[in-house]
């Protein structure tokens, strides 16, 4: 017995050195899981001497508690598109210093541009990653030519649509198809999506209501239909050439990852160093290789060596493609709820 | 016979939805092709890349050091609070015991969320330590909860003999009532250790950064698909598991077999 409490005094000390040890970093990250390519972090601590701490997240809302109470103070983090607004709206965000990153030149106009819509004055956030919310198709099991949301509400498909199950995405579609704005918050427009949805549920079209799965399913021929996201698109059409992907004439979702600086950050220059270093075009392509989520940083575009995905409109499309779209708002709490219940309605839970 | 064959398939059945699932991430490990739609040939190549990655391994490390060390702490702890409070008056014991049951029906994320506030009220920096404290807390109820029927079975007379006839209060504690309620003592500390292991969202709000663990790990990579070197990583687990238990299950059959023979 006095053995064992030795032992585990021991191993109690031990740990205790092992977790106090953590020495203390010149830097501390907090990005996506899977979202940057970790030799990117050696070259910027062998470029700068500076030690990072790397973290990851899986959503924003878990991210969102760990920064807002100050449970670890992060110095860099890249929530996407509404939570930023959120974000600045509760006044958790540093206002970043651009004298510090003159690499923001290398950043195309267009998705600053798009960035205002939850950053009006682009003074808080640098655009990392982007995307577009479309739909993927099989050419092979279908007929005509699609440019519109309206074939997900096409009974011809009976049993072959995979719609997204996140609520904000479901709405997306129903209101960019009726023409209103995917962050209405008009109670005549959400009913008229509403409508819309369950009348596609109850005509059978809607094979199953999807997370991730969508790409296992469309590349498996399972599914003539899906809602996807542009980045996953890429990854599809290179595992079945049979697939195609589109941004629907209507508009659609445009999401921007951004990084930004929290206020209680401890290293805000040491932030912006490694902000700067990251609009690098050859440190954004390694990225953008890495993840292969389309990259806002246009010199880092033309150095992309694959002929097929340098020109690739899935990843890049057309500016007037952007300009139909819109990025995700925050909507407050009221109508954060209430879409929340139209969408249980429609699933029927 | 209808009976039996009817017996047959619902057993059937049970194992197949019991294994179908782990089955089916075995096969995949072995796919080449990173789509779980698509069989792209038979490779190694994931294991390889597994043991390759730093950050698998050292999830890993801490994964079963933080199990360990959190399970083995609150199995001591746990086994001592149930000996203190078998001693007390039935009204404090039964308070105590429902108190020491709460955090085991309280959901993860209250419990998680609270203990993040408490860390950061106590100025204590999150990190594997936080982390450790954390899992020995939530550890202690499932400790309690398997010792205490044990220690209640114990009789006392036996210890109170052990007394009078010279032994010290630790030895008769050690040769009376340890060997007594050393299965509920075993089955305690295991259940602690796989509930570390499985935790997700207590880990989550208590790690800080740079500190992950496999259930973290895995959980940050579903947005971007989760990697075919974690199918590798959970079939090796589970075969570790799986011998584990075929080698405990052998020797306990075995030495049934021999006590019969042994008393001819």
């Amino acid at each position: 017995m006095k053995k064992i409490t030795a032992l585990l005094l021991l191993l109690v000390v031990a740990t205790g050195v092992f977790g106090g040890c953590g020495k203390k970093a010149d830097l501390y990250i907090y990005n996506w899981g899977e979202y940057m390519d970790k030799d990117v972090l050696k070259i910027f601590e062998e470029e700068t001497g500076l030690k990072v701490k790397y973290d990851e997240f899986d959503t924003n809302e878990t991210m969102y508690p760990k920064v807002a109470t100050g449970a670890v103070k992060y110095d860099v983090v890249c929530p996407s598109d509404y939570m930023i607004q959120r974000m600045r709206e509760e006044d958790l965000l540093a206002e970043i210093d651009f004298n510090n990153i003159p690499n923001i030149q290398y950043i195309g106009e267009q998705y600053l541009q798009s960035s205002r819509e939850f950053d009006p004055e682009n003074k808080y956030s640098v655009p990392y990653c982007w995307g577009t919310v479309g739909i993927l198709y099989n050419k092979t099991m279908v007929d005509e030519p699609i440019d519109s949301w309206s074939v997900l509400f096409d009974e011809k498909y009976q049993d072959n649509i995979l719609m997204q199950k996140s609520v904000r995405d479901a709405y997306c579609v129903a209101l960019k198809y009726l023409g209103y704005s995917l962050n209405s918050t008009n109670d005549a427009e959400l009913d008229a999506a509403t409508k819309l949805l369950k009348d596609q549920k109850a005509s059978g079209v809607v094979q199953a209501y999807v997370v991730d799965e969508v790409r296992d399913k469309m590349i498996g021929d399972s599914a003539a239909i899906g809602v996807i996201y542009s980045g996953e698109a890429i990854y599809t059409k290179r595992e079945n050439p049979n697939l195609e992907y589109v941004v629907p004439k209507e508009g659609s979702n445009v999401w921007i990852d951004s990084w930004v600086i929290p206020k209680n950050a401890e290293h805000k220059e040491n932030a912006e160093k490694f902000i700067n270093f990251l609009c690098r075009p050859d440190i954004a392509l390694k990225n953008f290789e890495y993840i292969t989520y389309s990259t806002p940083n246009t010199e880092a575009q033309k150095l992309i060596e694959d002929e097929d995905i340098r020109n690739s409109k899935v990843a890049f499309p057309d500016p007037e493609v952007l300009e139909r779209c819109e990025t995700f708002k925050y909507l407050g709490e009221e109508y954060d709820a209430k879409y929340n219940s139209l969408w249980k309605e429609v699933l029927g839970e | 016979m209808v009976k039996k064959i009817g017996k047959n398939v619902y057993l059937a059945l049970i194992l197949i939805f019991l294994y179908a699932p782990i089955a089916t991430l075995v096969v995949l490990s072995f796919n080449a092709s990173k789509s779980r739609a698509k069989w792209g040939g038979f490779t190694f190549e994931w294991y390889a890349k597994m043991f390759a990655n730093e950050d698998i391994m050292s999830a890993l490390v801490n994964t079963l050091v933080i199990a360990f060390v959190s399970a083995l702490v609150a199995t001591v702890v746990g086994t001592m609070a149930c000996i203190a409070m078998n001693r007390m008056k039935k009204l404090p014991r039964t308070i105590l015991m429902g108190i020491t049951n709460i955090p085991m029906l309280n959901a993860d994320i209250v419990t998680g969320i609270s203990l993040m506030l408490l860390f950061i009220a106590l100025k204590f920096s999150l990190g594997f330590v936080s982390v450790l404290f954390a899992h020995i807390t939530f550890n202690l109820p499932y400790v309690v909860l398997s010792v205490m029927p044990k220690i209640r079975q114990t009789n006392k007379n036996t210890y109170e003999a052990a007394l009078d006839l010279g032994a010290s209060h630790f030895y008769a504690f050690r040769k009376v009532i340890f060997p007594d309620i050393f299965p509920g003592i075993l089955s305690g500390f295991l259940m602690a250790f796989t509930m570390s292991l499985d935790d997700f969202v207590i880990t989550h709000f208590t790690k800080g950064p740079g500190v992950d663990t496999l259930s973290t790990k895995i959980y940050t990579e579903v947005r971007k698909g989760i990697k075919p070197e974690m199918y590798a990583l959970s079939t090796l687990l589970f075969m570790s598991v799986l011998i584990l238990l075929i080698i405990v299950n052998r020797r306990s059959a075995g030495k049934k077999d021999i006590s019969p023979e042994t008393s001819k």
